[in-house]
């Protein structure tokens, strides 16, 4: 749907990526391509390499085929902080806080890269430190208010409701000041409230800084109702992709998650 | 600088003021008669192990690496530092000048030394590591015991007395006030991050490598410092000095303070280097009873006594005034 409005250049582009451990070709022949301001969902069956992806993308694994590209720079071979100075950051599917750190230093820690003082001025306490602490210490403040915990800046994470934790993950991806966001199950544990109000605030922030969203997802009605293009993969193959309504009718994608309905429609 | 701030690191500088005041008026008032040299002698042992201990806190508490071999940056500081006023005349400079060179050079010894381990070493975690720092404290012992230039395992002597407790006081002073800036700056934050997750901190564009590296190197630099006093103070010194155990000793004064407070590391330092000496006395049961309170604190507070909590005496004077208590506790530095 947005693909014919975009004509551009894609901001995230993935040509014919693989990986291989040993013998097992865990992914292969990934083509994905995300536009400004889109959001897509990767959908598969457990253990399909959804994940594996993500990785791939974030720098954790480097691809052994094809490569991948962010506004038209090659990304093989650069390492995870490399990735993310470049503008590519993520969540965790099993949330990854610094837990002992309060919110607003969790957020802070992945605004490191952006700030300039020395060791000197750190150590001497100079001008460049206070300007620089105050003015992080607001822009914490600002996205913390943005996924809604601007008023648990002093909690310390590991001390945060589960959904605030995932909220607050996502704030700290958000700092590093990405251009594309990958979110590893965002919703995973969550109850239908929590799932509501993270439904939110991605619509929210997407609206507000005009990124491209990347989403691994098994909520499906989550899925099916943010998407704008769905891909799906099946042992590490894309089986298909489109507009969320394609999906839900593509019999392939039917039988990966529901093997039984074939066997169904076989007997018929 | 916010004004609040300023009054703060005011009034945590009078404390230590008045904390050094009151020990200078304990030595040379002559109360302590013909111990006071003896007592001094404590309260230098005490400032360079506060240093130690306060940089290998750096390390274990706010990094989460734990490091047996800080002993080993220690001789590198003490014997560079003990070669350097070697060779320096011994008049025409003054004496305050020549020390302050040595702790620098023994300070930038250690720190070349902790960039030559650290870069290698840091790719690994845990255990691994341990067992590294351990092999390198171990090398540059059996190294000063073959080197021509550090007595070659004969005890390296006449090395000028330079270290009197003034001295040391600030000097201590100085290198914790600069860690605890290093800790609470963007440093600090990225290395405890690290220590949290670091493959968290990876992906919100850490370099993990370059901190942990640049974070070793800042703590062995203090383990220069506190070497160069080190040398200075005991004259003559020998590289099995700076064994496995003594590394383990700052170890266990870490972890007895807090990890991840430097006000546990100087209290925890202060008060286990004074410690065999209180108990002088009971002679025999001396490391029993060393044993038994280590045994005590990991039972009851295994965080550490101060877990991570760090003393602030603005703090304290704005809650009330219960703060006599504290400032007892700091007079032991």
């Amino acid at each position: 749907m947005s693909k014919t409005a975009e004509t551009a250049m894609p901001i995230l582009e993935a040509k014919s990526l693989g990986i291989q451990f040993g013998g097992l070709k865990a992914v292969q022949d990934f083509n994905m391509a995300i536009y400004r301001g889109e959001l897509v969902g990767l959908i598969g069956p457990n253990g399909a390499g959804k994940t594996t992806v993500f990785n791939m993308l974030t720098g954790v694994y480097q691809p052994t085929e094809g490569s991948f590209f962010l506004d038209g720079e090659k990304m093989n071979g650069k390492k995870p902080h490399q990735v993310v100075e470049a503008g590519i950051a993520r969540t965790f599917q099993n949330i990854r806080l610094f837990k002992k750190l309060t919110a607003a230093e969790n957020v802070k820690a992945a605004m490191n890269m952006h700030m300039k003082y020395g060791l000197f001025s750190a150590l001497f306490r100079r001008k460049g430190y206070w300007e620089e602490e105050k003015e992080i210490q607001g822009k914490a403040l600002e996205l913390l208010e943005l996924v809604r915990l601007g008023d648990k800046a002093d909690v310390t994470a590991e001390n945060l409701p589960y959904g605030q934790q995932r909220r607050l993950e996502i704030a700290r991806a958000l700092a590093t000041g990405m251009k594309v966001l990958l979110l590893d199950e965002p919703a995973a544990g969550m109850n239908p409230t929590e799932t509501a109000q993270l439904l939110d605030i991605i619509r929210l922030i997407r609206e507000k800084l005009n990124i491209s969203v990347l989403l691994i997802e098994h909520d499906m009605s989550l899925v099916m109702k943010i998407c704008e293009r769905i891909q799906v993969i099946d042992y590490g193959v894309t089986i298909a992709s489109g507009t969320p309504e394609e999906i839900a009718d593509n019999p392939r994608v039917i039988e990966a998650y529901l093997g039984k309905d074939e066997e169904e429609e076989d007997a018929c | 600088m916010p004004r609040e701030k300023k009054k703060s690191y005011f009034i945590n500088f009078v404390g230590v003021l008045a904390v050094f005041l009151l020990l200078a008026a304990l030595f040379e008032s002559n109360i302590l008669g013909s111990r006071t040299n003896y007592v001094k002698g404590i309260c230098t042992t005490a400032c360079y192990t506060i240093i130690m201990v306060a940089s290998l806190n750096l390390l274990t508490g706010f990094m989460g690496e734990f490091s047996l071999g800080h002993a080993g940056f220690m001789s590198v500081g003490a014997y560079a530092s003990a070669i350097f006023t070697g060779f320096l005349p011994e008049t025409g400079i003054p004496d305050f000048l020549v020390f302050l060179m040595a702790l620098i050079i023994g300070g930038i010894a250690a720190a070349v030394a902790g960039v030559l381990v650290g870069i290698p070493a840091l790719r690994l975690r845990g255990d691994y590591l341990c067992i590294v720092t351990v092999a390198f404290a171990e090398i540059i012992r059996v190294a000063f015991c073959n080197f021509d230039i550090t007595g070659g395992g004969r005890t390296l002597s006449g090395i000028r007395s330079l270290s009197n407790f003034y001295w040391c006081f600030w000097v201590m002073v100085v290198c914790v006030a600069l860690m605890y800036m290093y800790v609470r700056s963007r440093f600090g934050r990225t290395v405890t991050a690290i220590r949290e997750d670091y493959i968290a901190a990876s992906a919100s564009g850490i370099n993990v490598t370059y901190y942990k590296v640049l974070t070793f190197t800042f703590s062995a630099f203090f383990a220069g410092v506190a070497g160069a006093i080190y040398a200075h103070y005991m004259t003559a010194m020998i590289p099995t000095n700076f064994s496995f155990m003594y590394s383990s000793e700052f170890l266990t004064e870490v972890i007895i303070g807090g990890t991840g407070s430097l006000t546990g590391s100087v209290i925890g330092a202060a008060f286990l280097s004074a410690l065999p000496e209180l108990m002088r006395q009971f002679s025999t049961y001396r490391m029993l009873m060393y044993s038994v309170v280590l045994i005590l604190v990991m039972i009851f507070r295994p965080g550490g006594i101060f877990g991570t909590w760090e003393f602030s005496l603005a703090r304290l004077l704005k809650k009330g005034p219960q703060k006599k208590k504290r400032t007892g506790g700091v007079v032991h530095e």
